[in-house]
Parts: C-alpha cells; sequence; structure tokens
C-alpha cells in the first residue's frame, strides 16, 4: 500500500480544484468553443473522482458518454452554429447585483451543511470499496435493477425519434 | 503483483504523466526550435496559393449533428453491453432476452431514421434548392467576394 | 517499494520500445508502399534508409514551427497536444506476455492490469476525437475545418460497430480485464482464441473490428479526413514542424494500439498458435530462414553494389537471433519466459501492421456517403445481429 495515509485526501483536493476551476472558465470564458473544452475539463475530473472512490465502471462511462459523445455533439454543435465570441450583454450590474449575494447565501447553506455533517464522516480510502468494477454493476443492473435498464431503451428510443423530428426540417 | 487499487492505477498515472511530458515537449519544441521569419503572405491561410476567399468558419449541414446526437444514443446502448458480457455466463437466456427486448426497442429507432433517410449522405436535387448557398455557390455567382484579409 | 521500481523500469523499457516502433513503423510503411508500387523508396539515408526516422525528426524538429494568421492559437497548439498525449497512453493496459520471475521478482509482462481495461481503451479512443476536431477547426482554414468535420462524424460513426465488436468476444471470456482476457484464450492450439471460436460469427466480429479500427485511425480506406485531392491535407494543413509530426505520431501510435487490442482480444494474445514444445522452435526456424535468404541473395545476385554487404550482414544478424531464440527456447528459460510470448505477440501485431500497410497499398478511398452508409447502414446492424447470435450460442451451448 500507499504509505502516506493522506493521498487520497490530497488527490481529491487537487481534482476537486481543478473540477471547480474548469467550472468557473465553464461561464468564464468568452468563446463557446473554450466553455465546451472546459466542461470536458470537468467531466475527466469527475471521472477521476468516481474512480477515487471505487466506481470504476462509472468512470469509464462517464468518459465515454459525456465526454466522449456528449461533449462530441456541443462541440459539433458550436462549430455548426458558428457562434464567435460573445458579447457582454447590458443588464450586468443586474446580474453583479443579484448574483453575487446569492452566490454567498448559497456556498453559505452549503458550507453550514457541511460543517455540521462532517465531524461524522471519514475520508474515502482509495481501493476500499471494490464494488465499482462492471461485474458486481453488471450483476445489480440486470437483476435487482432490471426495470430501469429496460425503460432506458424507451427513453433512448423517444430520443431517436426526437432527434429526428428536429433535424427532420433542415434536412428537407 | 498488484493487489491493491493504488497499485493498478500507479502505473497508468505515470503512463499519463509521461505522454503528457512527451508530447508537451513535442509541440513546445516545434514552436521553439526553427528560425522565424514572418511576412503577411506567409501567415495567409492555405488555399492552394490563391487569395483566401471568404469565411472559413463556415456553417455546416445539419447532418453532423443529426450523426452525433445518433451516436450519443447508440453509444448509451453500446456502454450496457460490456457489463452485461462480463455477467453474461452468469444469467445465460435470461440476461440474452433483457438484452434482446432492450436491443429491439433501440432498433426500432434505428430502422425509423434509416427509412427517413437520415443515414443517406447524397444530396439530392429536391435538397439542394433548400440549402443555403455555400463557399462554391457564392465563388460561382456574380457576387464574388475578393476579401484578402479579413 | 519494489512493486514502484519494478513498475518504472517496465514503464520505460515499454515506452522506449513504443517510440522505436512509431519511428520505424513510418520507415516500414514507406518500404512496403513503395515495393508494392515497384520502387525502392528510402534509400539515402543510411543502408535501405534505416536512418531516414531519425533523419525525418531532424528536419521536422528544425523546420518553423509556425502559427498562421487569425487562428486561435491556444487551442491550434492543444490540438496536436492533445492528439498525442492521449494516443500514447493506452499501451499502459495490453498485456504482452504471461507473468514471469526475473531475479526474484515476480511481474507481469505488462504495465498494468485494469477491471474496465477494454472500457478505458474505449474512452480515450472516443475522447482522440477532440485533437483532430479542434485541430481543423482552429486552423481558420475551410480544407482543415471540412477535414476535421468529416473526420470528427466519421470516427463516432465508426466508433459504435467497433464498440459492439468489442463486446462480442466478451460474452465468452466474460472478463474486461486484458490480462484475463489473454489468459483465458490460451491451453493449446488457435481455435482457442476468439477469433476462431464459435464459428463463423466471432471471426466476422473480428472483421468488422478490423474495418472499424481502419476508420479510427483514419487510414485507407477511409482516409477521408486528408483526401488530398480534395482537402490538400485535412485538418493538419496549416501545421507545420513537430507540430505536425505529432499528428502523424498519434495515428501511428493509434495504429500500434489498436493492433495490440486486437491482438490481445481475438488473436489470442501471447500465446502461440499451436502448443509449446514446438510452438518454441519456429521464431528460431523463421529466422534461420530468413537469414539463410538473405544470405544466399546478397551472395550470389546482389542487384546493386551495396547488397553485397547489407545483406549479408542483415542475414548473420538474423542467424544470431535465431540462435538466441533456440537458447531461450532450451537452456535459457529465463529469457524464454520473456522472449517468447513477446515474440508471438509482436508476430501478429506486426501482421495486422502490415495488413495495414498493405490495404493502403491497394484500395482506393471511399466516397463520404458511401463512408457513412456503410458503416451505419451495413456495419451497424451486422456488428449487432453477429453480438446477439453470439450471445444465444453462448447462452444454449456454454
Amino acid at each position: 500500500m500507499i504509505p502516506m495515509p493522506n493521498l487520497d485526501v490530497l488527490g481529491f483536493l487537487v481534482l476537486a480544484t481543478f473540477a471547480v476551476l474548469c467550472g468557473l472558465s465553464v461561464i468564464l470564458q468568452k468563446h463557446a468553443v473554450a466553455s465546451a473544452l472546459s466542461l470536458v475539463g470537468v467531466m475527466g475530473s469527475l471521472a477521476v473522482l468516481y474512480l477515487m472512490l471505487g466506481a470504476e465502471f462509472l468512470a469509464a462511462v462517464q468518459m465515454i458518454v459525456y465526454a466522449g459523445a456528449i461533449m462530441v455533439l456541443f462541440v459539433f454543435v458550436i462549430m455548426l452554429l458558428n457562434s464567435g465570441s460573445e458579447r457582454p450583454a447590458k443588464a450586468r450590474y443586474f446580474a453583479y447585483l443579484v448574483g453575487i449575494p446569492s452566490l454567498l447565501a448559497f456556498l453559505g447553506v452549503i458550507s453550514f451543511f457541511i460543517l455540521k455533517e462532517l465531524p461524522n464522516t471519514s475520508s474515502v480510502q482509495f481501493g476500499a470499496f471494490t464494488q465499482g468494477g462492471p461485474a458486481p454493476v453488471g450483476r445489480l443492473l440486470f437483476t435487482q435493477y432490471l426495470l430501469p435498464f429496460e425503460v432506458t431503451s424507451l427513453l433512448v428510443l423517444i430520443a431517436i425519434i426526437g432527434a429526428m423530428v428536429l433535424a427532420k426540417k433542415e434536412i428537407d | 503483483m498488484p493487489e491493491s487499487l493504488a497499485q493498478q492505477y500507479f502505473p497508468l498515472l505515470v503512463q499519463i504523466l509521461l505522454a503528457v511530458l512527451v508530447a508537451g515537449g513535442m509541440v513546445a519544441a516545434g514552436l521553439l526550435i526553427g528560425k522565424k521569419v514572418k511576412n503577411r503572405v506567409k501567415e495567409m491561410p492555405y488555399e492552394c496559393g490563391m487569395t483566401p476567399t471568404g469565411n472559413a468558419r463556415e456553417r455546416f449541414s445539419v447532418k453532423f449533428y443529426l450523426v452525433g446526437m445518433l451516436f450519443i444514443l447508440f453509444d448509451i446502448e453500446a456502454v450496457f453491453l460490456f457489463p452485461w458480457a462480463v455477467v453474461f455466463r452468469e444469467l445465460k437466456l435470461f440476461a440474452w432476452f433483457e438484452m434482446v427486448t432492450f436491443v429491439v426497442l433501440i432498433l426500432a429507432g434505428f430502422f425509423y431514421i434509416w427509412k427517413k433517410g437520415a443515414l443517406d449522405w447524397t444530396q439530392t436535387e429536391t435538397s439542394k434548392a433548400h440549402k443555403p448557398p455555400t463557399a462554391l455557390d457564392l465563388m460561382l455567382s456574380d457576387e464574388l467576394e475578393v476579401a484578402g484579409r479579413r | 517499494m519494489d512493486f514502484f521500481l519494478v513498475s518504472l523500469i517496465k514503464i520505460v523499457v515499454v515506452f522506449g520500445a513504443f517510440m522505436t516502433t512509431l519511428a520505424y513503423l513510418q520507415w516500414v510503411e514507406r518500404k512496403v508502399l513503395a515495393h508494392i508500387q515497384l520502387r525502392l523508396g528510402p534509400q539515402r539515408v543510411g543502408p535501405h534508409g534505416l536512418l531516414q526516422p531519425l533523419a525525418d525528426v531532424i528536419k521536422l524538429a528544425t523546420k518553423e514551427g509556425l502559427i498562421p494568421a487569425n487562428v486561435n492559437t491556444f487551442f491550434y497548439i492543444l490540438a496536436p497536444f492533445l492528439a498525442v498525449s492521449l494516443a500514447l497512453i493506452s499501451i499502459a493496459v495490453i498485456p504482452f506476455g504471461p507473468e514471469i520471475e526475473l531475479f526474484g521478482v515476480r511481474t507481469n509482462l505488462e504495465l498494468t492490469s485494469l477491471n474496465i481495461g477494454v472500457l478505458l481503451i474505449l474512452a480515450i479512443s472516443s475522447v482522440g476525437v477532440y485533437g483532430i476536431a479542434l485541430g481543423g477547426w482552429a486552423s481558420n482554414n475551410k480544407y482543415s475545418l471540412m477535414g476535421g468535420l468529416r473526420s470528427s462524424a466519421q470516427m463516432i460513426s465508426y466508433e459504435l460497430p467497433m464498440t459492439i465488436a468489442l463486446a462480442t468476444p466478451l460474452l465468452v471470456l466474460n472478463t474486461l480485464d486484458l490480462r484475463q482476457i489473454a489468459e483465458r484464450q490460451g491451453g493449446g492450439w488457435f481455435w482457442n482464441w476468439t477469433a476462431f471460436s464459435y464459428p463463423p460469427l466471432l471471426f466476422i466480429a473480428f472483421i468488422v473490428f478490423l474495418i472499424s479500427a481502419f476508420a479510427e485511425t483514419n487510414r485507407v480506406p477511409f482516409d477521408l479526413p486528408e483526401a488530398e485531392n480534395e482537402l490538400v491535407a485535412g485538418f493538419h494543413t496549416e501545421y507545420s514542424s513537430l507540430a505536425f509530426a505529432g499528428f502523424f505520431m498519434a495515428e501511428y501510435a493509434n495504429m500500434v494500439t489498436i493492433t495490440c487490442v486486437s491482438t490481445t482480444i481475438f488473436l489470442g494474445g501471447w500465446h502461440p498458435p499451436f502448443p509449446a514444445p514446438y510452438s518454441n522452435f519456429v521464431p528460431t526456424a523463421l529466422f534461420w530462414f530468413f537469414g539463410g535468404v538473405l544470405l544466399f541473395h546478397g551472395l550470389t545476385q546482389p542487384a546493386r553494389r551495396w547488397d553485397r554487404f547489407t545483406f549479408p550482414a542483415f542475414g548473420v544478424i538474423s542467424l544470431g537471433l535465431g540462435a538466441i531464440f533456440l537458447l531461450a527456447a532450451t537452456v535459457l528459460p529465463i529469457i524464454g519466459q520473456i522472449l517468447l510470448p513477446v515474440f508471438w505477440f509482436v508476430a501478429k501485431v506486426g501482421l495486422l501492421l502490415f495488413l495495414f500497410i498493405w490495404v493502403r497499398g491497394t484500395l482506393p478511398r471511399f466516397r463520404y456517403d458511401q463512408l457513412m452508409r456503410f458503416t451505419w447502414t451495413f456495419l451497424f446492424p451486422v456488428a449487432l445481429g453477429c453480438l446477439l447470435l453470439t450471445g444465444l450460442g453462448v447462452a444454449l451451448f456454454g
């Protein structure tokens, strides 16, 4: 085993900081492609965070579906629409006036609950949870959670038809 | 022999660091080494030696968007195949019927888009009539835009 | 501490071998293509152009790294960086051989084995789209943008049949760990390899996977992103110097990785095609045969002046290698446990790489609508049907 006990916490802090920075970059970037790429960064660091919790399968799926498929679509759409850099909107002061206090309030509420709950929790050890691989997930998914799995296919079917209907106008 | 997850992922981490180092070093060296001679013509976008016309960032066929969308949907299906394959021998025919139910619903959508022509990339004459003009159309039309540099 | 030291040594060795392969793969490709077209190929730098890769690196490194006007500089630089770094990662989960014992240390001939090895490779290959899409988009060039878009649409479209074809053998193997995948195909003859079990279903899956692999690596006949007679050089039209070399390196690295994956999953990994005591002498026989041919040809009928020296020299090297393998197979099992599995693994990967080059020298390019129609209306249904039929077979007959 790795000798340093706090390596998990360190890794979490690095990744969490990276995720938050990428998240900030999503909304602060002027260019839509830069925002989309920052979102890929968020997805990537989330995947590694899942991995550190022991959810190996979820981490891989996070990369494949979110970073590899959904964000590719985002980038496609941005290239498709050819949107350049965005210009600042006019009502900026109003946004600052309302946005910053509500952001601070939100952070306050979150940190209140975290501080209230934190003494009861201990940090997760990387490798302590081993039921996140494909086999345990598959076992649960195809027996206990079968209905949600099958319903997913219905959802996907609806989405396919929806995508087609939306794009149909443009194709014709 | 690696026992813990940490030992399994440690070599991967080192490999990623190494790959990033090599890639970064390569790109940086490419930009730094070699003499720099800058001039206006050399920095132009390459268009077979002609003066570039129009805007390079054009709008593109909605087909690309549709392909991206369909990929997401079918990718979700494909990702489910892996845990299914791993536990397949434990559940046998039960697992098979589960996946057939799943796939049949998705295939229904697949045949729908196939019949609607979303997978056909050939352009018919009717579809051309409604399309916005492409760069080639603009170049062939009277409004020939001779823009040296934007 | 042993574990970390051994890991680091293994990483250095594998990385060095990988980079050398990438450098020489380009030389091999040029040579093979040249001989397909009745040319000689690289010939000037070193004997038979063997120093050509080195010369190319020096040439490309000393070229001016030009950043054209009006590009998005950050993305323009980020794109080759992403392409190269992502292409170099996947090799970490490929197993090259069984567990070995060297100087009292037991270790696997691989960098690491993960529970999600197959998914990791898929994840990295699906993120690999960004390098090309960004490179094309940031370049501010019509050809680049068109190439980048085409390429990304093509790569995501072919990823579907590839993913499904990859899941098909896993129905038989029931694991995503590449080491276990290779181990479960061992035990004697080549019909234990997944490509040949449940015939012909898994062989069809193998073919579907290979075709998708050609498209994923943007190789002929799917090299539309860089179709030179319509798009100049596609997504890397505006790139120069080592950034340009980076895209090439990424393409070759992806090619090596994907052939390694198909070898591991479909062709039994490091296992020889027939049982051990006899198969151990195949490398020796092959090397001695090649050595003999080279010696005979070089000494009796040299076509060019230098062939009289270079052919016999390579012949002697080949004979020596044969002798080393003979020793490894008989009296030195400590080397044999490394050399023999690695030989079979490299031989299979090499054959598949040769197939990639051979196809490039043989087939013309698809038209874009043909390319998209082929994957969506042919490969995807075939892969899915194959998967379900294999599933039925495994469920009914074990």
